[in-house]
């Protein structure tokens, strides 16, 4: 036993380190100490500013047009953040003026990208474009002819379904603002849709899920989805019945590199 | 049956039970997705006139969801006990409050009754309760419940310490739990929600927790919030499950969305109590809730979303459960819009469920998307401690890394100790004191255990 002072919570500070959890904060009486109130409000102010930020649509089909994707905007049914948020069922529908532009661009593709503001605008405006440029030489490799990418604000994951359907794309992947965290406010998700028309559930998806440089780094989820999507093309489907093993073909990978440079 | 009433110099019609009890429900924008919700605020009163009116006896031959489509339905109108409800049975629903605010409505006479209230007659009655009227009742009812530890005394508030952590790592878990047991949390249970779904993680954890439990020779249970197949099946292979956890709902078509019905939750109840692991008693089913499950799974019959969620007590009900934890505000804007949405939910399910006779819990809580924060959590933490909630969640800094949404934190329980004076239970109280977390008043000792805890961190000695 030590007699320094309280030696047992200087010990469980230590704890802090092995986990993100808000572990150790001390305490003033029963309250939180004054330090901590004010990091958990900022926490909180940046994850409600992550669901009403504007979502700046032109910027962000601006700078993906930088990597030489051609991009069509579109909104979903409903009208406002708010409605957004009270009525789900809207921002799984395009508005008519949508669904029309994007009727007059059917073609013959092999893969639909969308980038949907969902519940993290901020998400998009930090993660979407670095991600894309990982993404991108990815799918090149794999000869997919590409829908032009499809920006929409207001907007599901399901919203990919009437996306792809109307463009006539074989899979649509829907990039999307993921409901944020205290601890993690721009956190990008990508669900893929294979053969996508109106009125699927989440079971006929595969999701990759919390991509931000502070969780599955831009690299690692460009190589799964990549990965996902060429298994999808292989056995045509998505959802319960494709298991993502894409980190098992990333250790056969390394291992192979590692062959090679022995 | 059409339902008429003349009110505020309108006449105003509900085509059936259904539409009478939605309309009369304070607004949430859960009824107003389902297009339930009234069309104005003197639609919504007139309901309420006509639904004080309504004899309680019709909700044992008027059955919202249809009694040959659906096996909740059936186990409420099949279990229901009309010698319990005899004293209430010529009441009105309006009667019915006035009889429950009244001294004629106490502590023992309410427990008597519970067997007789269907989660129908507890929903409507708490259509024309105001707040204060929730609590004043809910707290006259008490729901005591035993596993290593008794929960649900007078005076006495659990907390089920929530470790959670987003890779299920060993270490983090740990960790968050010393952290939370120095803080005097634990005695509800430690519950984890597994980010993963595999057997053999999930069996990993449990061992994790038997063995902390057992080196401290800790009075509580641990649980790992899995589907209850998983349970059956880990009890099957002899790992050390004390809770069998299960989500329900309040419609048969909800639950076999979750991937249950009620021969499930029998065959997990069996499965738990064979293994014989409590010590001072065997309720040993920890049930979820939250109102818009039926909803969210397109299995809502037309019939508002509180009224369904005080049915999913129902279902808990005849499993005996030592913990049933309304999630009230995990499940987003479009079921409970904001505070004022979400406090009022969670008083209602409290009341609805201690009147049915459940060991309600909540789990005081928000996502980043609803117009709520903090403070609205402590409204509603005052408000449920003073109504006598039987437990609530402890998360680290009230943030859950894994789940993402805020609920209630190790100080939160410790300010609400404080204002209204409530002791935790008493086996694990005084096992607190035996380990130096606190003091013989219950307060935090200066060194809050943590030389005694951080033993169990693999790696350090004693």
């Amino acid at each position: 036993m030590s007699e320094e002072p309280n030696p047992g919570v200087r010990q469980l500070a230590d704890l802090a380190r092995l986990t993100p959890a808000r572990i150790a904060l001390g305490r003033s009486g029963a309250s939180l100490p004054t330090r901590e109130v004010l990091r958990f409000g900022m926490a909180h102010a940046q994850a409600r500013d992550a669901v009403h930020a504007p979502f700046d649509a032109d910027d962000v089909a601006s700078r993906l047009a930088e990597l030489r994707l051609e991009v069509i905007r579109v909104e979903s049914a409903a009208c406002s953040r708010e409605e957004y948020l009270r009525r789900p069922d809207l921002g799984r529908r395009l508005s008519s003026g949508s669904r029309e532009a994007l009727t007059v661009r059917r073609g013959d593709f092999d893969l639909s990208i969308v980038v949907a503001d969902g519940l993290s605008s901020t998400a998009i405006h930090q993660n979407v474009v670095p991600f894309a440029a990982m993404l991108l030489p990815l799918l090149a490799r794999q000869g997919l002819r590409l829908a032009p990418v499809v920006v929409g604000r207001e907007a599901r994951v399901a919203l990919g379904d009437e996306i792809g359907a109307a463009l006539g794309a074989r899979a649509v992947a829907v990039l999307i603002g993921e409901r944020p965290g205290l601890s993690s406010p721009d956190s990008l998700g990508a669900y893929l849709t294979f053969a996508p028309r109106a009125g699927l559930t989440d079971a006929a998806r595969n999701c990759i899920s919390n991509i931000r440089p502070g969780g599955l780094a831009y690299e690692h989820a460009a190589f799964k989805l990549s990965w996902l999507i060429a298994e999808a093309f292989r056995r045509s489907l998505t959802g319960v019945g494709l298991k993502d093993e894409s980190d098992l073909a990333l250790e056969a990978d390394a291992a192979g590199k590692l062959a090679i440079s022995r | 049956m059409a339902y008429r009433v003349a009110a505020g110099g309108t006449s105003h019609v509900f085509a059936d039970l259904r539409e009478l009890m939605a309309k009369a429900t304070p607004l949430r924008s859960g009824d107003q997705l389902a297009g339930l919700a009234a069309g104005s605020m003197q639609e919504m009163m007139a309901a309420r006139i006509a639904l004080a009116d309504l004899p309680l006896r019709t909700f044992m031959h008027e059955a919202l969801v249809p009694y040959e489509e659906d096996e909740v339905t059936r186990l409420i109108l099949d279990t229901h006990d009309a010698a319990a409800f005899a004293p209430i049975a010529t009441l009105t629903v309006g009667e019915f409050r006035d009889w429950l605010c009244s001294d004629a409505a106490t502590t023992e006479v309410l427990a008597g009754v519970a067997p007789g209230i269907t989660p129908e007659m507890a929903a409507a009655v708490s259509k024309l309760m105001r707040n204060q009227d929730l609590i004043l009742v809910a707290r006259k009812c008490r729901v005591v419940t035993r596993f290593r530890n008794t929960l649900g005394l007078p005076g006495r508030l659990a907390v089920r310490l929530q470790p959670n952590h987003p890779t299920d790592d060993a270490a983090g878990i740990l960790a968050s739990t010393i952290d939370g047991l120095s803080y005097g949390c634990g005695d509800a249970v430690i519950g984890i929600n597994p980010a993963s779904d595999s057997l053999g993680r999930i069996g990993e954890l449990l061992r994790l927790l038997d063995e902390l439990i057992a080196r401290f020779d800790m009075p509580t249970q641990g649980c790992i919030l899995t589907h209850i197949t998983s349970s059956i099946a880990l009890i099957g292979q002899g790992a050390p499950v004390d809770l069998v956890f299960q989500s329900v709902a309040g419609t048969q078509a909800a639950n076999s969305s979750f991937g249950i019905d009620l021969s499930i939750l029998q065959e997990g109840m069996e499965a738990g109590r064979s293994q014989k692991r409590g010590t001072v008693g065997d309720n040993v089913m920890y049930f979820e809730t939250g109102q818009g499950a039926a909803l969210s799974a397109y299995a809502h019959h037309g019939v508002d979303q509180q009224t369904l969620e005080a049915r999913a007590y129902a279902v808990c009900r005849a499993y005996e459960p030592l913990l049933v934890n309304t999630v009230v505000g995990f499940i987003g804007p479009e079921y409970l819009y904001d505070g004022k949405q979400i406090i009022r939910a969670g008083l209602e399910d409290h009341f609805c469920g201690k009147l049915l006779g459940v060991p309600m819990g909540c789990d005081i809580c928000y996502t980043n998307h609803a117009e709520a924060d903090q403070d609205d959590m402590d409204t509603l933490l005052t408000l449920l401690g003073t109504a006598g909630v039987n437990f609530i969640m402890g998360v680290p800094g009230a943030d859950d890394v894994m789940l993402n949404y805020q609920s209630t934190s190790f100080h939160d329980q410790l300010y609400i100790r404080e204002v209204l004076g409530l002791k935790r239970a008493p086996e694990f109280e005084a096992w607190l004191q035996r380990m130096d977390i606190t003091d013989v008043s219950g307060r935090l000792s200066a060194k809050q255990g943590g030389h005694v805890l951080l033993a169990a961190m693999p790696g350090r000695a004693a």
